[in-house]
């Protein structure tokens, strides 16, 4: 295939890699936009590997590997559960970083690479080799710490050293020094000690920035991590000379961006603070700055929660990570079905942050067959508590906490939350009396008009729904 | 300093409605405003001066005072022009204004250096609902309508057998099927009578159907639904056709309630001086369009007339009669249009014309009459895509309002915004002059490429946030292009290459690559197999 054809190749991938993002502005077009995806992936590669950059002695070997990939990339697609989607996704990040950096390595070591390079242009791509292994090292580590927080086998609490700020200003420099010293060697050898240095430094730096970071603020992380695997590839293009993969990078790069801010200004606060990590901890412990609120909690059972529901014409459900963890996204369908053949508005509000990353509570729904059409956004229904009878919580804290609103002091202040304590009755799933992530306790609890069901929500919801059936 | 919001005393004569009710002033001021109400503004509609304080406002005895203090002023009525004269320059009044019919008026204000946002311009979009003063106002009306009518009519609506003999149902027939004809029919229809009405919007039907009546369609084929959901004028011939079937219905009806409105025209005569001749003696029409002229050519606006034996309603304040329930929820209305213009909820508004709501409704912004706005870009009637990439042009913050992110975010100060520009100015003429020509060219397709994302990003719905990821994240597995050119280049061996340390790392490279390409392709697709209505 001569180079004009595959340049021409790599114009139409990129094409169907903007419409297969532009697909999924709805979920009727989605499935559409990623087939889009899949063609231009296999237009990309096929133009790759039959362009001229590739012999034909490296045909064996790259059907070899990518057999290999697609296989465990395909069986892990299909085991993987839809509560543990996070993860899946952060542990792809994390391949996505480590191939960045393999190749940056790769390409240093290749004589044939930089042999026609001189001058300023040979600094410059000294540059983007150093900057696409930096960004690749700190995907790759950060994500596999993500990886470890979403699958609970690092603790999820934010893990704080002391002086972290400035043990990220001094990575930070080092990697600067290290940069310039590796621009002006001048053999590969001497290259490599700055280089492995500063990959080193890169990885303890992912390591640190995600185990800063506490559970509830994984949204924001993932994203982020799924941004700079975006800007690993742009750089990685760059230092190959190739627009593809420069323009591919920088759309996923910026995707990742969008995602991060929209979850951040979802929960009211700054990117650099939820990056720098902890929550509100410079002044210790939060719990102790908002109000403590006083009052009784009314605890209600099972069937008087199905008898409620029975009662009511408009009912919202708000689900958090809570109903993730007690895979009780089925059990809630069932309730939805039975209420919705009774004639019962049932609509789910779904906050931009609930769950573990962008868009969790959305797919662990459809994936228990709930209608898309009643999933609606917080902005979608806010306005809408109301007007309704009842609103279920199952599992969600500090998305729903009032004192976001009426508390200036609060540490969540102003962070948007679903009124869910506006509509006739709330009624709240809970398995304690424990407070969220954030450490903030709810005055939602103590209201007149909320209704506590304690207990584990899959559980207390199947006993719900065969209290609604018995009636 | 937070902006004082005024509520005067109506002062057109029997004008009983206020523009502000207790528990509105008590949720505007949550917003962060100050509240002053004047003494007695709420007496008609039954909110007395200390629930008013009770609530937090202020109480003003003297008109003037009031005028003079308020930075903005709620009414109902637009203002006389005593009041005009009273307002204070630069102020804002919110009220029903109607410019078309007032050109006066608006020339006035304008001199005032007012801004103004007239209730009856609402532009009318699912998102405008909620302020939406003529539906309520209406909804009120077609109530109050039925129960004028019943008060006039001689007989039960609903038909009974007694011992005293058989009681036939009153039959009412219902002109244009708004929210005021709904209204109508709904009530009516609960009184038990049997009710026919008539729409030149055909889509109606089921609306009117649903309200428990039956529709009465005019056989001629035209499509009368306008710009907006409104009707529009008719052709000669479908007029000829809708007099035949109105002829008809006149002598059959007891009760005919005319609601016919067409935006800014004089209401059209749907009813004849014949018609009404045709009537049997004890009917009642009542005349909801009377203050735009009538639909009856015999009602006199703003009376009860007895013509032929029928009896004419020409009421134009049907919703004040119905003090209470029209002041509350205009008040409701009002409070929504002052969400709508303080976002940030610090007391102050902010009249954003690149709102398309706040810029139909304002008619004359600091003294510059903008009425009337450009058309709207969708008609109500038909269940329209919300207005996605639509205000692409500023794309920058518009895509983003459209999905609902919007939220807060003012326009950034000017200051900051320099800034930006200013790092992005050094930093471009950094890279300019110091980058190779081919880089260059790279950093182009880079930037354009950043642009592209972000704008296509917007436009993703929330719910598939986590198929966009895991799809970006396939995407991101271009990077195989890396590793695919080191495995084997077309270049002749060199005794410094480390072949096979290269060639080994590019095929492991490709094979964790390849996990990303088809896992992440495979379970997106498993996914978006999920998401069904």
């Amino acid at each position: 295939m001569p180079a004009t054809l595959s340049t021409v190749s790599y114009v139409g991938a990129t094409i169907l890699f903007i419409l297969s993002l532009g697909g999924l502005s709805n979920p009727e077009t989605s499935r559409r936009g990623n087939l889009y995806g899949m063609i231009g992936m296999t237009i990309a590669v096929l133009a790759t590997v039959f362009g001229p950059q590739v012999t034909s002695a490296g045909y064996a070997w790259i059907v070899g590997a990518m057999l290999v990939g697609a296989v465990s990339g395909i069986y892990a697609s299909r085991i993987v559960r839809m509560t543990q989607m996070p993860e899946l996704v952060a542990l792809m990040h994390s391949l996505v970083g480590l191939a960045a950096v393999l190749i940056g390595f790769a390409n240093y070591i290749d004589p044939a690479a930089t042999a026609t390079f001189q001058g300023p242009e040979k600094t410059i791509h000294e540059l983007e080799i150093y900057i696409g292994v930096l960004i690749g090292a700190v995907t790759f580590s950060g994500s596999v710490i993500a990886f470890g927080k979403l699958s609970g086998k690092i603790s999820g609490k934010p893990v704080l050293l002391p002086a972290r700020h400035w043990i990220n200003l001094a990575g930070l420099l080092a990697v600067i020094y290290f940069g310039g010293v590796f621009i002006n060697t001048h053999s590969i050898a001497d290259g490599m000690t700055p280089l492995v240095v500063m990959t080193v430094i890169s990885l303890l730096f992912g390591i640190h920035m995600v185990m800063a970071i506490g559970g509830a603020d994984m949204p924001v992380v993932i994203s982020m991590l799924n941004s700079y695997s975006g800007w690993a590839a742009a750089a990685t293009g760059f230092m190959l000379n190739n627009d593809l993969l420069i323009v591919t990078g920088a759309l996923v790069g910026s995707s990742g961006a969008i995602l991060s801010y929209i979850m951040c200004r979802a929960m009211n606060r700054n990117f650099i603070s939820v990056i720098a990590g902890g929550f509100g901890t410079e002044g210790g412990a939060p719990a102790a700055k908002g109000a403590q609120p006083a009052g009784e909690v009314s605890p209600i059972t099972a069937a008087e929660t199905a008898e409620l529901l029975r009662g009511s014409k408009n009912v919202i459900i708000v689900p958090g990570y809570g109903m993730a963890v007690a895979q009780a996204q089925h059990a809630v369908y069932e309730i939805t079905k039975y209420l919705r053949d009774k004639g019962v508005n049932v609509r789910f509000g779904i906050h931009p942050v609930a769950g573990r990353m962008p868009g969790h509570m959305n797919v662990l729904l459809a994936e228990a067959k709930v209608p898309y059409d009643i999933v609606q956004e917080m902005d979608e229904l806010n306005g809408d508590f109301p007007d309704t009878d009842v609103s279920m919580v199952i599992g969600a804290n500090d998305i729903v906490n009032p004192s976001a609103q009426e508390d200036p002091n609060s540490p969540i202040a102003g962070m948007p939350v679903l009124e869910v304590w506006k509509a006739k009755t709330s009624i709240v799933m809970k398995r304690s009396m424990a407070s969220g992530y954030a450490g903030v306790d709810n005055p939602l609890f103590y209201k007149d008009n909320n209704r506590m069901l304690f207990g584990d929500a899959k559980k207390m919801l199947d006993e719900v729904f065969v209290a609604l059936k018995a009636a | 300093m937070p902006q004082l919001i005024g509520v005067p005393r109506e002062t057109a004569a029997g004008e009983k409605r206020v523009a502000s009710a207790p528990e509105v002033v008590e949720k505007l001021i949550k917003l962060g405003f100050r509240v002053a109400v004047q003494s007695g503004a709420g007496d008609a509609a039954n909110f007395a001066d200390d629930t008013y304080r009770a609530a937090g406002a202020e109480i003003i005895d003297d008109a003037a005072r009031l005028w003079a203090s308020a930075d903005i002023v709620f009414k109902v009525r637009g203002p006389s022009m005593d009041e005009v004269r009273l307002m204070r320059e630069g102020g804002t009044l919110v009220s029903f204004i109607w410019p078309a019919q007032n050109p006066d008026l608006m020339q006035a204000l304008a001199a005032k250096k007012a801004t103004v946002l007239a209730m009856d311009s609402v532009p009318r979009m699912s998102r405008a609902q909620k302020l939406d003063a003529l539906s309520s106002m209406a909804n009120i009306a077609g109530y109050r309508a039925v129960i004028e009518a019943a008060h006039h009519f001689g007989r039960f609506f609903t038909g009974q057998i007694t011992a005293a003999g058989k009681v036939p149902p009153a039959k009412v027939f219902v002109i244009g099927a708004g929210v005021a004809g709904l209204a109508a029919i709904g009530t009516a229809s609960g009184l038990g009578a049997i009710v026919r009405a008539n729409d030149t919007r055909p889509e109606v039907a089921d609306q009117v159907k649903s309200m428990g009546a039956e529709f009465v369609g005019v056989e001629y084929q035209e499509e009368g639904s306008g710009v907006g959901g409104y009707a529009k004028v008719m052709s000669e011939g479908f007029q000829k056709a809708q007099r035949e079937v109105f002829a008809k219905q006149a002598k059959d009806a007891d009760i005919i309630i005319t609601t016919a409105l067409i935006p800014g025209k004089p209401a059209p005569k749907l009813i004849t001086a014949e018609m009404v001749r045709s009537m049997k003696p004890g009917s009642v029409i009542v005349d909801m369009a009377a203050e735009q002229g009538g639909n009856c050519e015999l009602t006199e606006p703003g009376k009860v007339a007895v013509k032929h034996g029928v009896t004419l309603i020409g009421y134009t304040d049907l919703p004040s009669r119905l003090s209470k329930q029209s002041s509350t929820l205009y008040a409701t209305n009002l409070l929504r249009l002052t969400e709508e213009l303080c976002k940030t909820k610090d007391g102050t508004i902010n009249v954003d014309m690149d709102d398309e709501v706040i810029r139909g409704t304002t008619v004359i912004k600091e003294g510059k009459i903008t009425w009337p706005p450009p058309p709207p870009k969708l008609s109500a009637a038909p269940a329209a895509k919300p207005p996605a990439a639509a205000p692409a042009a500023v794309a920058t913050k518009a895509p983003a309002k459209a999905h609902g992110h919007g939220g807060a975010s003012a326009p950034a100060s000017a200051k900051s915004t320099a800034i930006v520009f200013l790092v992005a100015a050094v930093i471009f003429w950094f890279i300019g002059a110091n980058a190779p020509a081919a880089f260059l060219a790279h950093f182009t397709v880079f930037v354009l490429a950043c642009f592209v994302g972000y704008m296509v990003i917007w436009n993703v719905t929330p719910a598939l946030h986590t198929p966009l990821m895991s799809v970006t994240n396939a995407i991101s597995s271009i990077i195989a292009i890396g590793a695919l050119v080191q495995v084997a280049p077309p270049i002749t061996e060199t005794a410094d290459r480390p072949t096979a340390w290269i060639v080994g790392v590019a095929v492991v490279s490709i094979a964790l690559v390849s996990i990303n390409m088809f896992g992440g392709f495979a379970v997106t697709q498993r996914m978006l197999e999920m998401f069904r209505k």
